[in-house]
């Protein structure tokens, strides 16, 4: 028996996988095909204090080994969420952090203030890198203050756990899960999709209404590995991978570099079954290296000695 | 299983019969799917392993495929070739294995006699009505299908509607069979030839501009209507929120919808057509 427990901050997961947000709607989308309660958490989609529309379809295209989407974060406001979907969430025994998103800086903390009075929310992700909407959120998550600035403003208004998630739409992502570790954020989750375009060359229009999406999908693992890993340097706080998650070898690669859970998004439109095979995979991987306990890997990535890590070849000066 | 539950079948492809070079119907084995599926339902087929494309299709359940006991086998998919996820399942070959999620999605609302259906298909539109001919002529409701096709050889399948007494109304646009022109122009024949107190039910799939020109006629004669939409889908659960849709506000404005879950079958008079018509 392997021990998949996931210790992250003040929470602990019964296993490492969760719900990215954005893709598994609120959670009860799925209770007819799967027991919400193995997952090691569901992030719910971003909330506002009021309902979205979103952006005109096509909201998404495919790209090679990935997919541009522009959504712009349709959804039903935290007072709906917290009377319509919270409750049945409980009961299917789900254990639900909840994304949080803000235009103002007055909004995320007002977001996580509603939250904070209903039972049932186990943590809360700061949307600080959607790239799709105007004003706010990716505002907030490519300044350094603004990051710092949320993050502690939320800090001050709630004691659930608070987990900002990164963009990669900056030059250097380590100093962001700096500047949100200084703030008192208790883990950090990245990476966010990145800021994209694709075209179609017979029209010569944009393939997505919204002109730019996020890229998702296997395409972006890489860079998530590698921003994953340096931000494991740069911070003490527990750090949720994800970026192109596929299958048990891909949970595996982040949490060698670094990542105490991960987060499955694009794969799982593809295959919303996912968890289940790939909680039967990292069991046989441990069985077969003979760890017992999976959280023993994280950050075991095997750098030679001799050969430091390179460095960066940007860094902000 | 119990009703409503979705899975997640590792189909074997048991026949692919190309109908032209553009059309073709592969059948898939998948029980659990067969048995609960209800009329206008779709699945989300992997068309092939791997990440190119990346994302399943969505496709209506054209046929529920029967053992000679009547026990549900399979599903059967009618495709057009359009672009990769067609072209992959236009060229499935027998033993091939397909993943298939389903049944999703809202199915057609089932009228009852004295009332009549008239099922308006257009092309591939067609794919959605012959589970609606099962269920519908099994409680002994009156059936037309109204079929319209670019040209003759494209109106597939016309004779396994017929054969289960459903009367055919047939128009091509190079007016090689039925009549000369849209589908549209038999239809408001109809309409306007039908007595205003005999129960009239209309069911439409096809383009966007068809079903939109459908749904116009079918509220100007009074008569109720729905439609089976199709737009591009990222996961058929409900979980991405890409296949949207505007629907009609008491405010007199639109919001957006998800056609996976709340569709893809919509009462026509309450989508908003211009602006389905201008993203669809």
């Amino acid at each position: 028996m392997v021990d998949f427990t996931t210790p992250l901050g003040p929470l602990t997961l019964a296993n490492p996988l969760m719900a990215a947000s954005g893709c598994f709607g609120y959670g009860v989308e799925y209770k007819d095909a799967l027991d919400l309660s193995q997952l090691g958490a569901v992030v719910v989609k971003g909330l506002f204090m009021t309902e979205r529309e979103g952006h005109a379809p096509p909201r998404i295209v495919e790209t090679p080994g990935g997919m541009l989407n522009a959504i712009g974060l349709q959804g039903i406001g935290v007072h709906r969420f917290v009377k319509e979907r919270l409750p049945e969430l409980r009961a299917l025994g789900a254990t639900t952090i909840v994304n949080v998103c803000g235009v103002t800086l007055d909004e995320y903390v007002e977001v996580c203030k509603v939250l904070s009075d209903h039972e049932g929310v186990a943590g809360i992700e700061l949307n600080i890198s959607c790239p799709n909407i105007k004003e706010g959120g990716i505002q907030f998550g490519c300044s350094l203050p603004g990051t710092h600035d949320v993050v502690s403003a939320v800090r001050k208004a709630t004691n659930l756990p608070i987990m900002p998630k990164l963009t990669p739409n900056v030059t250097d992502v380590a100093s962001f899960a700096r500047a949100a570790e200084e703030a008192g954020a208790d883990a950090i989750s990245l990476v966010n999709t990145f800021l994209a375009m694709a075209i179609d060359v017979e029209t010569r229009k944009p393939k997505l209404t919204n002109v730019m999406g996020g890229l998702s999908g296997p395409a972006i693992r890489p860079i998530a590995v590698r921003m994953t890993y340096e931000c494991r340097q740069a911070v003490k706080i527990p750090i949720v991978g994800m970026g192109g998650i596929a299958n048990a070898a891909d949970v595996l690669e982040f949490m060698l570099a670094g990542a105490n859970a991960v987060q499955i998004g694009t794969a799982n439109f593809a295959d919303p079954f996912i968890w289940s095979t790939v909680m039967a995979d990292l069991e046989a991987y441990c069985t077969r290296h003979g760890i017992t306990r999976l959280a023993d890997l994280v950050g075991g990535v095997d750098i030679p000695k001799k050969k430091a890590a390179p460095a960066p070849a940007c860094r902000p000066s | 299983m119990l009703p409503g539950m979705i899975v997640d079948v590792q189909a074997d492809v048991l026949g692919n019969r190309a109908l032209s070079a553009e059309y073709n119907v592969v059948t898939l084995a998948a029980p659990a799917i067969a048995a609960a599926a209800r009329p206008g339902q779709f699945v989300m087929v992997k068309t092939k392993p791997g990440l190119e494309p990346l994302l399943r299709r969505p496709f209506s359940i054209f046929e529920i495929v029967r053992g000679a006991d009547g026990t549900p086998l399979g599903i059967s998919i009618l495709n057009k070739r359009i672009g990769i996820g067609t072209g992959q399942l236009f060229d499935a070959r027998e033993g091939d294995r397909l993943g298939v999620l389903g049944p999703l999605g809202q199915p057609w609302p089932l009228v009852e006699a004295p009332t009549r259906a008239w099922m308006v298909a257009g092309g591939v539109g067609l794919a959605p009505f012959a589970t609606l001919t099962e269920a519908l002529s099994a409680q002994g409701v009156p059936l037309t299908l109204f079929y319209g096709a670019r040209r003759g050889e494209d109106l597939y399948y016309a004779e396994w509607f017929a054969e289960r007494g459903v009367d055919l109304v047939l128009a091509t646009e190079d007016g090689s069979r039925g009549t000369h022109g849209r589908i549209t122009l038999p239809l408001e024949a109809a309409l306007r030839d039908t007595a205003a107190e005999a129960p009239v039910a209309i069911y439409c799939c096809g383009p966007t501009p068809m079903m939109q020109a459908v749904a116009e006629r079918a509220a100007a004669a009074g008569r109720e209507a729905w439609v089976s939409l199709e737009q591009v889908m990222g996961c058929g659960m409900g979980g991405c929120y890409s296949c949207v849709v505007p629907v009609k506000t008491a405010d007199g404005g639109s919001h957006f919808v998800r056609s996976c879950t709340n569709g893809p079958v919509f009462a026509a008079s309450t989508l908003q057509w211009e602006g389905l018509a201008h993203h669809g």
